[in-house]
């Protein structure tokens, strides 16, 4: 049997007795989908449709001296030449629309690439080839720079600065940490009691969300001064209040409307082509679009990024895991994208489904020289899960338990304390066990097969460690907390804006970065000990030590999106 | 030279929706006067069936068949906001918005069935079938649609309702990382048994044992058809798929599908799933979202099996003949585990 629905498990948690839920109904879209009629982006048609392509970086990092677009210009076919100083706000960051983290991607690169495949100019033309054939007549010249593609090297003294946001080559978390810290319990204390170490560094490639239609747009001119854009994404306002933002035009002239077809995993929301289409309609008057061909897709379009992880467990003789520490690198390419929120993510899911009293975990969102990472199916989670429940089986070799059993042993339960300080619910993690080995034929003792998520947790394990040991290893300076909007120097002043990139000034030499702790140092200062209430619940209040108060001084150099919400935990409106 | 057996396991969990909330969807229904219901939604349908899902909801909580219930999604003019298909977050979010719609238009629907049948529209009740009655006397009623033709050309009432649902954004400590994520969790174990050919390196998957908890299976057909799809993508990724084979170095990056490798048609083994649902509190009907999660305990599976199977623990992914052969190397050869005490073959 393919597949079977366990209706004894929970059943006195639902009402099995509905009209519609439950039904295996089949999908209103069916009919288009198999018979070929539901329609993809580019199946709209447009009298005078354009194209446009890219001139893109051979390199990892280099300067742009020059591009000589003047043979290109002269070619026929080709409406127009976009280059950097066309683009009305060049600047931005995705979640900027949740007011996390600085502007740091250009549309088009301006002085600087930081990545093979970074665009440089765009060509609107009338054929597609018309199109390539202007970009390949398109003279740059560049100065390479020294790049960095590993994580680990790309956070070392010294190495290429390889986004001006962040020098440092790290995402800067609250304006005050070089990382995201996890903090519960006292893993280094519970390390050196525990009957077994365990290491493990863990490695997880990118990874291409392969959808069926290639990431795109068309945009075309609308009656009453507004733009219609038909578009491959899975956000459709976020990516028409991004697009309003790079072109500084009011969301009321953008109508967006998405595909009902062609797959997404999580690599259509990086909202790329739609500001880029609307752009060659307004320089041009045309409808245009611009996607990307399928090496584009692969080679440029943002993979989910690749994950680096050591963990450390510490183990009794029977199993029990009773430390576990995570040291995690998020290689987010060359800006951050969505990398600095999969990273806050990963950080709520530690230590895995397991109830373990001593947690600890810096995650890092590390910039190289690669194409920009962004989301895809399992964001945040995959790369660790794969890390954890590897490393599950070394520990379970190690202390000579079933595999399965020491999951059920660890498993976390309803009631229990997690390491994010909320109570666990609506857990299942253990009859998910229980019933997978069943349908393997794999036998597990007694006390597994009658363990449950439902009993024995909560009492003590729903209780807060007494202690939790913590740090101020990675602080950084220059960054304000009022706001991730900015960093020191982004226009301080009422009303300025980000200064423009000035393309007339030379260009500044490659940051040295200045001296600062080593991300993982071992020998970090004494913990302070930080006494923490008995119980907590999930109902429990944030913690209050971090007052919202509006900043008097700080003003909205915001450039038209449409803000959903603010993230930053400092400043919500 | 041999083809050896493993068997390898992985348990997961997963937070649905993004992480720490503060990511609205809105809805918005209403009924013409046949009493056929639209949903307007700008949320996204890339064929993950989020469509059909909220279909489903949108009919169960009016109390109409779901036959008499569109779904229109992606049009920023028509729609109103939503965040985005992704995150998990279409079922449990799209779908809590369109349970409020509903509820809203479905109580002008009785409002003006009671004005029509002069009851209280306490005490009426809908059959699922087009038919609204007063609660034990089925023959006091009146069709969907008499309702709404006469909330429109009689009581000049539209029947249509606005929903919205937000989980309050949470904040994280930067000490601790203390915070409130996500709103539930779905979970899953998986069992690979493969064969590794230690003289080619390669790995053959023969069959996957699983049990998902979905909390409710609001559609079995859409929830099988996103565990299927999603295993094999997981089991993709851990035997085939990489951008940069030689990450970290750029080099030998595949441009189209015949160097991008994937498993064709012969490499699918069969998958044997037990779905568990246990409904999620805040879940639109118990739903969880069982799509985004499914391909992520094989790719731990798959490693843990392998090196059951010859004794080599590969921890890069993803886990190619190469890698196989290196370690085989550095081993000295295969050495099958012989700690599956349970093995079924």
């Amino acid at each position: 049997m393919p597949i079977e629905f366990r209706k004894d498990y929970f059943a006195d948690e639902r009402d099995d007795d509905l009209n519609e839920i439950g039904k295996p109904t089949q999908r209103q879209d069916m009919t288009g989908h198999v018979t070929g009629r539901s329609p993809f982006y580019d199946d709209h048609q447009f009298d005078g449709l354009t194209h446009i392509r890219c001139v893109r970086s051979p390199h990892h990092h280099a300067r742009i001296r020059r591009v000589d677009a003047a043979a290109a210009e002269r070619m026929a076919g080709v409406r127009r030449v976009i280059l950097a100083r066309d683009v009305p706000h060049n600047l931005n960051t995705l979640l900027s629309l949740l007011d996390f983290g600085l502007d740091d991607e250009e549309l088009i690169a301006s002085e600087r690439v930081a990545y093979r495949g970074a665009p440089v100019a765009a060509v609107v033309a009338d054929t597609e080839r018309q199109a390539r054939e202007a970009c390949a007549a398109i003279r740059v010249d560049y100065e390479i720079l020294p790049h960095v593609l590993d994580v680990e090297e790309a956070i070392k003294p010294g190495a290429p600065a390889v986004n001006d946001a962040y020098p440092d080559n790290l995402f800067v978390y609250h304006g005050k940490y070089d990382h995201q810290k996890l903090r519960y319990g006292d893993v280094d204390a519970a390390l050196r009691e525990a009957d077994h170490v365990i290491e493990g560094r863990y490695q997880m490639s990118p990874i291409e969300q392969a959808p069926m239609e290639t990431c795109g747009a068309i945009a075309a001119p609308e009656t009453n001064d507004r733009f219609v854009c038909y578009t491959s994404t899975q956000a459709l306002f976020f990516s028409l209040g991004t697009a309003a933002k790079l072109l500084d035009v009011s969301s009321a002239r953008l109508h967006f409307i998405g595909g009902t077809v062609g797959g997404g995993f999580g690599g259509k929301v990086d909202s790329l082509h739609e500001p880029l289409a609307i752009l060659g309609t307004m320089l041009t008057g045309r409808p245009c679009k611009y996607m990307f061909d399928r090496e584009e897709e692969m080679q440029v379009g943002a993979p989910r990024g690749a994950e680096r992880w050591y963990l450390t467990d510490g183990v009794m003789n029977d199993g029990r895991i009773v430390a576990r520490k995570f040291i995690g690198y998020f290689d987010a390419g060359a800006t951050t994208r969505l990398s600095s929120y999969a990273i806050i993510k990963a950080a709520g899911h530690l230590p895995g489904p397991y109830t373990i009293p001593n947690v600890y975990a810096d995650i890092y969102c590390v910039y190289t020289n690669r194409t920009p990472a962004t989301a895809m199916r399992g964001f945040g989670i995959t790369g660790v899960d794969f890390a954890i429940e590897c490393h599950m089986d070394e520990v379970a070799e190690r202390v000579g338990m079933d595999p399965i059993e020491l999951r059920i042993l660890n498993a976390y339960r309803d009631g229990d304390m997690k390491a994010h300080r909320r109570l666990a619910k609506n857990t299942a993690l253990i009859e998910c066990c229980q019933v997978a080995a069943e349908k393997a034929g794999w036998g597990l003792s007694d006390a597994a097969r009658l363990a449950s998520s439902l009993r024995d947790g909560g009492g003590a394990r729903a209780e807060l460690p007494r202690f939790t040991a913590t740090d101020e290893n990675g602080r950084v300076s220059g960054y304000s907390s009022g706001s991730y909007a900015r960093g020191d120097g982004a226009g301080t002043a009422r009303g300025e804006s980000p200064p423009p990139p000035a393309r007339s000034a030379p260009p500044p030499p490659p940051r040295q970065r200045p001296e600062r702790a080593k991300p993982d140092a071992p020998a970090y200062r004494e913990p302070q000990r930080e006494p923490a209430p008995a119980t907590a619940g999930p109902e429990r209040a944030p913690p209050s030590a971090e007052p919202h108060r509006p900043d008097p001084n700080r003003t909205e150099p915001r450039r038209g999106p449409t803000r959903f919400s603010s993230i930053s935990g400092f400043r919500r409106r | 030279m041999a083809v050896h057996h493993g068997r390898g396991f992985a348990a997961i969990n997963y937070p649905i929706g993004m992480n720490l909330g503060g990511d609205p969807s809105q809805a918005l229904v209403h009924s013409n006067p046949d009493g056929k219901f639209m949903v307007a939604l700008s949320s996204i349908d890339l064929g993950q069936g989020m469509k059909s899902v909220t279909r489903q909801i949108a009919a169960e909580t009016l109390g109409v068949p779901v036959e008499d219930v569109y779904v229109d999604t992606a049009d920023s003019d028509t729609g109103p906001h939503c965040m985005g298909s992704f995150a998990s977050r279409g079922t449990h979010r799209v779908g809590n918005a369109v349970i409020q719609a509903a509820q809203e238009a479905r109580a002008v629907m009785l409002e003006a069935a009671a004005e029509e049948l002069e009851v209280n529209a306490a005490d009426l009740v809908t059959d699922g079938k087009g038919n609204i009655h007063v609660r034990g006397a089925p023959s006091r009623s009146i069709t969907t649609g008499q309702a709404s033709a006469a909330a429109q050309f009689k009581q000049g009432r539209t029947v249509s309702g606005r929903g919205i649902f937000l989980i309050p954004l949470s904040e994280v400590s930067p000490e601790t990382g203390e915070m409130t994520p996500v709103s539930c969790f779905a979970h899953a174990a998986l069992i690979v048994d493969l064969e590794v050919d230690d003289e080619t390196g390669e790995v053959r998957v023969i069959e996957i044992n699983s049990a998902y908890e979905v909390g409710r299976a609001l559609n079995p057909k859409l929830v099988e058809q996103q565990l299927v799809g999603g295993a094999w993508m997981g089991l993709s990724h851990a035997l085939y798929e990489t951008t940069e084979p030689y990450y970290p170095s750029r080099e030998h990056g595949p441009v189209d599908f015949n160097t991008y490798l994937m498993p064709g048609p012969g490499d699918i083994a069969p998958h044997n799933i037990a779905v568990l649902e246990r409904p999620a509190p805040d879940g639109p009907y118990g739903g969880k979202g069982p799509g985004e999660m499914c391909a992520n305990p094989v790719l731990p599976a798959v490693a843990n099996a392998v090196y059951d199977a010859v004794g080599v623990r590969i921890r890069d992914l993803p886990i190619t003949p190469e890698k196989v052969l290196r370690g085989l190397k550095e081993n000295g050869g295969a050495r099958p585990r012989a700690s599956r005490a349970n093995r079924a073959r």
